[in-house]
Parts: C-alpha cells; sequence; structure tokens
C-alpha cells in the first residue's frame, strides 16, 4: 500500500527539529519501523521530521569509562565494530542478528529504542547495560536509566515532543562474559523471546528476559540464574505468568542457555 | 503536493515532480521509468525493492521521497562495467539463479555487498546473509551456487 499524503521536514539544526516537534511533527530516523507503517497507513503523522542531518546525531565517543553512542548510530555501523572494545564486539553480534543488512543500513539504534516494539533486539539487550538514555526535550536534556526506558507494548519514557539524543554505556572490561540467546525460526525475524546476560568480574551479574509482548524483564542480580541456570530459569519465568506454554517454553530455554553461556 | 525532489540516479542528477510519501521504488518507476526495480511487500520484508543508496544496499519500499533528497541511488540499471556485477550476471545465468527474475534486482544489489563485504563468506553466511531476498521460484540452490562461484573466482 502507499502511505496517506504527509509533509516533510528536514530540520538542520536541535532547535528547529524541538519546535516541529512541538507543532505536532513525527521523528523519523532511519524509517525502517516507522516506514511500512506509514505505508500500511497504521500511523499517518501529517509531518514528519526527519532526523538523519542533525548534527551529531550519529556516531560513538568515549569518555573515561563511558561509551556514547548517538541515536542515529545504524545497526550496520555497530555491526561493522564503529563501537570499541568488549562491549563493542558484543553489540556488534546483537547488531549482526537485527533485520536484514539493507535494514540495517538504515536502522538506527535510537529509533529501534523510541519505535519500543517488545521484540526488538535492543530494546532486549541494551537494558542489560548499567546505561543511560540521554533525552532533549523543551526543558533541555534528562536522563533516563535503560531499564526504565521501554514502558510498555510501543511505549517509552520519551513524550511527544522528546527526542533521544543518544545511548551512554559502561565500558566493559575484556574479561566480561556475555549470554545471549535470539528464538526466531529464519534469519533476521523478529525474536520470539531473547534472553541475555552480562556478567562482568567484581559485579553482580544482570540478566535481562525480553520479547515476550511486554517490557523487558531485568534480573538486576542474577547470581543464583549463574548459578542453576536450568532451575532459577524456570522459576523466574513462571512467576512471569506468560499465558502461552510454548512461549514460557522457549523463554526458560532462552535464558537458561544465555546464563550458561555467560558462566 | 507535489514538489521538485532532487538526487542523483546511475550517476546522472534528476529531478523528479514527487509527493513526499512517494516511496523510491515508486519514484524510480514512474518518476523515471526504471522499471528495473520490482516492487513486493512494500514493508522491507521481501528485498525485492533493494537499491544501493549512498553505497549501501537499501528497501526501496521504505525510503520515501522527502529523506531520498540529495541521495545518490544506483538501481540494477546503473552496474554497466561494474566487475562484480558482470560476474554476477554471468553466474547467475551459468547456475540457473533466475526463473521468472522478479527477485532478481534485489538479489544481485544484495549479492554485490556480499561479495565486496564477506570475501570469505562461506555457504552458510550466503544464505544467512540472502534471508531478506525472497525468491519463490529457484528454491535458492542456484542463487548461493552463483553466489560462491564469483566469491570463489575472486579468491583466486
Ligand atoms: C523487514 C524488517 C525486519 C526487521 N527485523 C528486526 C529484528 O529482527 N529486530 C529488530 O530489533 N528490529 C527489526 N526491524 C526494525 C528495525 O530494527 C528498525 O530499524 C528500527 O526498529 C527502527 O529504527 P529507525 O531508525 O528505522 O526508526 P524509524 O522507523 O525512523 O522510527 C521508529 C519510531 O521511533 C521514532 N523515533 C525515531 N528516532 C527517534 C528519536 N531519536 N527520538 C524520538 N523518537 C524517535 C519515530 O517517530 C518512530 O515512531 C525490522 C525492520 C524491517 C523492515
Ligand atoms: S517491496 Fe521493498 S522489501 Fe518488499
Ligand atoms: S526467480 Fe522468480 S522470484 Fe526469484
Amino acid at each position: 500500500m502507499k502511505p496517506a499524503p504527509f509533509d516533510y521536514a528536514r530540520p538542520a539544526d536541535w532547535s528547529a527539529a524541538l519546535a516541529l516537534l512541538a507543532a505536532g511533527a513525527r521523528p523519523v530516523a532511519g524509517g525502517q519501523s516507522l516506514g511500512p507503517m506509514l505505508n500500511l497507513r497504521v500511523a499517518t503523522p501529517e509531518k514528519l521530521a526527519d532526523l538523519r542531518h542533525l548534527p551529531g546525531y550519529a556516531g560513538v565517543t568515549q569518555q573515561g569509562g563511558t561509551i556514547r553512542i548517538g541515536a542515529g548510530t545504524t545497526h550496520a555501523a555497530i555491526e561493522d565494530g564503529a563501537v570499541p572494545g568488549r562491549l563493542g564486539a558484543i553489540l556488534a553480534g546483537v547488531a549482526r542478528r537485527i533485520a536484514y543488512r539493507p535494514v540495517r543500513n538504515r536502522g538506527t539504534i535510537g529509533g529501534s529504542l523510541a519505535h519500543a516494539d517488545p521484540a526488538a533486539d535492543w530494546v532486549a539487550v541494551l537494558p542489560c547495560f548499567r546505561g543511560e538514555a540521554v533525552v532533549l526535550g523543551p526543558a533541555g536534556e534528562r536522563r533516563v536509566k535503560l531499564e526504565r526506558f521501554v514502558t510498555g507494548m510501543l511505549a517509552t519514557a520519551l513524550s511527544p515532543e522528546e527526542l533521544l539524543l543518544a545511548v551512554e554505556l559502561p565500558a566493559l572490561p575484556e574479561a566480561a562474559r556475555w549470554g545471549h540467546w535470539k528464538f526466531c525460526r529464519k534469519p533476521g525475524e523478529f525474536s520470539k523471546a531473547t534472553a541475555c546476560v552480562l556478567a562482568v568480574p567484581g559485579e553482580a551479574p544482570r540478566a535481562v528476559l525480553a520479547a515476550l509482548d511486554a517490557p523487558p524483564f531485568v534480573v538486576a542480580d542474577a547470581s543464583a540464574l549463574c548459578a542453576a541456570p536450568e532451575a532459577e530459569a524456570a522459576r523466574l519465568v513462571a512467576a512471569l505468568d506468560v499465558a502461552d506454554p510454548w512461549r514460557a517454553a522457549i523463554a526458560r530455554t532462552a535464558l537458561r542457555r544465555a546464563a550458561e553461556a555467560a558462566s | 503536493m507535489k514538489r521538485p525532489i532532487s538526487l542523483t540516479v546511475n550517476g546522472r542528477a534528476e529531478t523528479v515532480l514527487a509527493e513526499p510519501r512517494t516511496h523510491l521504488a515508486g519514484l524510480l518507476r514512474e518518476g523515471l521509468r526504471l522499471t528495473g526495480t520490482h516492487i513486493g511487500c512494500e514493508h522491507g520484508v521481501c528485498g525485492a525493492c533493494t537499491v544501493e543508496v549512498d553505497g549501501a544496499p537499501a528497501r526501496a519500499c521504505l525510503l520515501h521521497a522527502g529523506a531520498a533528497e540529495g541521495a545518490s541511488v544506483r538501481t540494477v540499471e546503473g552496474f554497466d562495467g561494474d566487475a562484480v556485477m558482470t560476474a554476477l550476471r554471468e553466474a547467475f545465468s551459468a547456475e540457473h539463479a533466475l526463473q521468472c527474475g522478479y527477485c532478481t534486482p534485489g538479489m544481485l544489489v544484495t549479492a554485490r555487498d556480499i561479495i565486496l563485504r564477506l570475501p570469505d563468506a562461506d555457504e552458510a553466511r550466503v544464505r544467512e546473509e540472502l534471508a531478506g531476498n525472497l525468491c519463490r521460484c529457484t528454491g535458492y540452490r542456484g542463487i548461493v551456487r552463483a553466489i560462491l562461484r564469483v566469491l570463489a573466482q575472486r579468491r583466486g
């Protein structure tokens, strides 16, 4: 199908972008989630504000122990190693399994988080890191912990007048262990259950279970899961009350496999 | 409202009158009569519309005219004299990598990207990378073999 008519603007700076949003425009980045919604007429905005040309929107910088990934950084750039160090290697492995390369060439980490599909890969994985989303709004910048950014199905902590600027994540030591399991039947499909476990020496391991039609479920101290993956995965999933027994089964398996890989 | 959209297509500067909601695939086919770019699903899944945008493969059905302003686009019509594409065309023919040809323009753009970006790809990797281009005729074997053939030729 073809989209309903809309107008298009390309703001040159951030204040122009915020002014467009205040006047009701919908932001667009890679268009890889919004594009299908426009074509299917699930979304019918009057005006789009294209963020792609804003200064500093894409790109990765490191300051001390913090790595800042601009919201406009594409999945493909992350797959190709834009993020340095151990964190970069982990994120590259996640990025490679998002959709297909032509989609990854345009789709952005910020667009993915802002869209907040519970099955999306960045939505599932980013809460595992002790990081923050940097948000720009009419009142200036504010920060939101990544585990609180996605609040529901297609719902986030952003107001319609705010933009996601970047995500900031702690750099990781080479010894950090990582387990990640994404269940999908064909490469590039949206996940049916995703789990990840991050174990940084000297810190409590963390785990996330996601893609269950609900916001990601964060286990802030996953020590028990790492010590007894099978039993603890079963206990955690049982407590989540997943309606579909098949879904519950693959969620348990994803969590167990991620924990085993990180232990 | 239609407005002039300026972009580079296959090396030529073009200005096309289009509504912002027109997608690049429609703009190429209807505005420029470049019908080599095919349209299947119009939501990013099938890969038939895959073209090169600013040097990298992209879905032409998900890039709307406004966002395409200023872009440099290369379609299946724009690879004359490109060594990898020439080798791919021969290999697609030799390996029976097409039947109806509907998926072929997108397949060729994706295949060329695989060859240039992943020169060491094995069969499993080629299949993984092809997951975003659907073919309803060939069963993929010929396509995979054609890509592996060009990879092998280039490794010498
Ligand atoms: C065929 C196909 C398969 C896919 N498979 C997967 C998959 O397996 N896993 C996966 O995770 N994703 C998948 N995706 C989605 C893809 O990852 C998208 O790129 C991503 O979800 C959205 O990023 P974008 O930059 O394209 O955002 P857009 O589509 O441009 O925007 C998405 C939403 O976010 C808003 N937005 C964008 N940027 C900002 C910002 N900076 N601040 C505030 N709001 C903003 C927009 O208004 C819109 O509502 C798939 C997409 C396609 C087409
Ligand atoms: S028509 Fe663009 S991906 Fe199917
Ligand atoms: S050759 Fe017919 S769809 Fe691929």
